[in-house]
């Protein structure tokens, strides 16, 4: 597919829309729908659609397998770590408001960074998956 | 009334997507009749006002799964094997599962019934403490992060988890380096 002018072209000018929509659903989930795991798979398919056009290797070359394996441990990590933050700061696991002065706020932070990294992990993951199975066929 | 027959007419075309899918013997027409299913039952979920689950319908079964299939069946082929017995016995047990399904379903409450007793746990709970108790205008954004942040914390360690089964059973190339091990004849 890599010698289609046609499919590179939009490929190239829908990629970054996308990737832009892929950030707005994931930071505008607390006012309508969306969330870290619609825009972690939107992100992803950003990606799949470079890969899809442009080859694995070329998708390969674009996110290193080192950092993808480093992107899913992350936003684990990054949930996980908002709780044990809230534990240390005094209060229960995954408490939000402990982590700014008031309640709203807090419940603000902690949504914001826990769906920050359902959408690392999420992303990261799917294009892992396209990229073992996909990638199979290269030479 | 209009709703009703939207409702009849997408729940008809899910069920004739299924059946065409069963039916047909290339895999590529399977795998696209799929990603059609996953649409419709995506209008389905925004019809039923569930806008949330309908965007994560589209987004993964209509895009990454179809797209997981391909690249599957990329690799082993696009032509299903002749079955070697005859599907007399698996029809048996869908079908007795199926009406088994039915037959349970006839004691459920009607849909959007609001005596229901899911409506009456802890949803009116939710519904109005959410507001002032999280500050956050997307009710299922509120109850899926922090009132469940749990649950969504074990949801992502599922993910975590499938993406490692995969990096360890695949695993992913490294990246290709112009070496001079293997030099191109």
């Amino acid at each position: 597919m890599r010698d289609n002018p046609v499919l590179r072209i939009v490929a190239k000018i829908i990629i970054p829309v996308i990737l832009l929509f892929a950030l707005y659903v994931q930071f505008h989930g607390d006012f309508g729908p969306g969330g870290g795991f619609q825009a972690g798979v939107i992100f992803a398919a950003g990606f799949i659609l470079y890969g899809l056009v442009f080859g694995t290797e070329a998708l390969r070359n674009a996110i290193p397998p080192g950092l993808l394996r480093f992107a899913i441990a992350l936003g684990l990590v990054l949930y996980a770590g908002v709780g044990a933050t809230t534990m240390l700061l005094g209060s229960d696991y995954l408490a939000y408001g402990a982590l700014a002065h008031d309640l709203i706020g807090g419940q603000h932070l902690g949504i914001f960074l826990v769906e920050l990294g359902v959408g690392v992990t999420v992303s990261a993951v799917i294009v892992t998956i396209f990229l073992a199975f996909a990638g199979r066929n290269d030479p | 009334m209009l709703i009703e027959t939207i409702n009849i007419v997408l729940l008809g075309m899910l069920a004739l997507t299924a059946l065409a899918a069963v039916r047909l013997h290339d895999l590529f027409a399977v795998t696209i009749m799929f990603g059609i299913y996953s649409l419709l039952a995506a209008v389905v979920f925004v019809v039923l006002d569930a806008v949330d689950v309908a965007f994560t319908e589209a987004a993964v079964g209509v895009g990454i799964s179809t797209v997981l299939m391909l690249a599957t069946i990329g690799l082993v082929g696009r032509h299903e094997q002749r079955p070697v017995h005859r599907p007399l016995l698996p029809l048996l047990v869908v079908a007795v599962t199926g009406a088994a399904l039915v037959y349970g379903t006839l004691d459920m409450p009607f849909f959007a019934d609001p005596a229901a007793p899911v409506h009456q746990h802890v949803v009116p709970y939710y519904l109005g403490k959410s507001p002032e108790q999280t500050g956050i205008p997307n009710v299922v954004t509120s109850i899926l992060a922090s009132y469940r942040g749990y649950d969504t914390l074990g949801e992502l360690a599922v993910i975590f988890t499938a993406g490692v089964g995969v990096l360890a059973l695949l695993g992913l190339r490294r990246r290709k380096r112009p070496s001079k091990e293997h030099p191109t004849p």
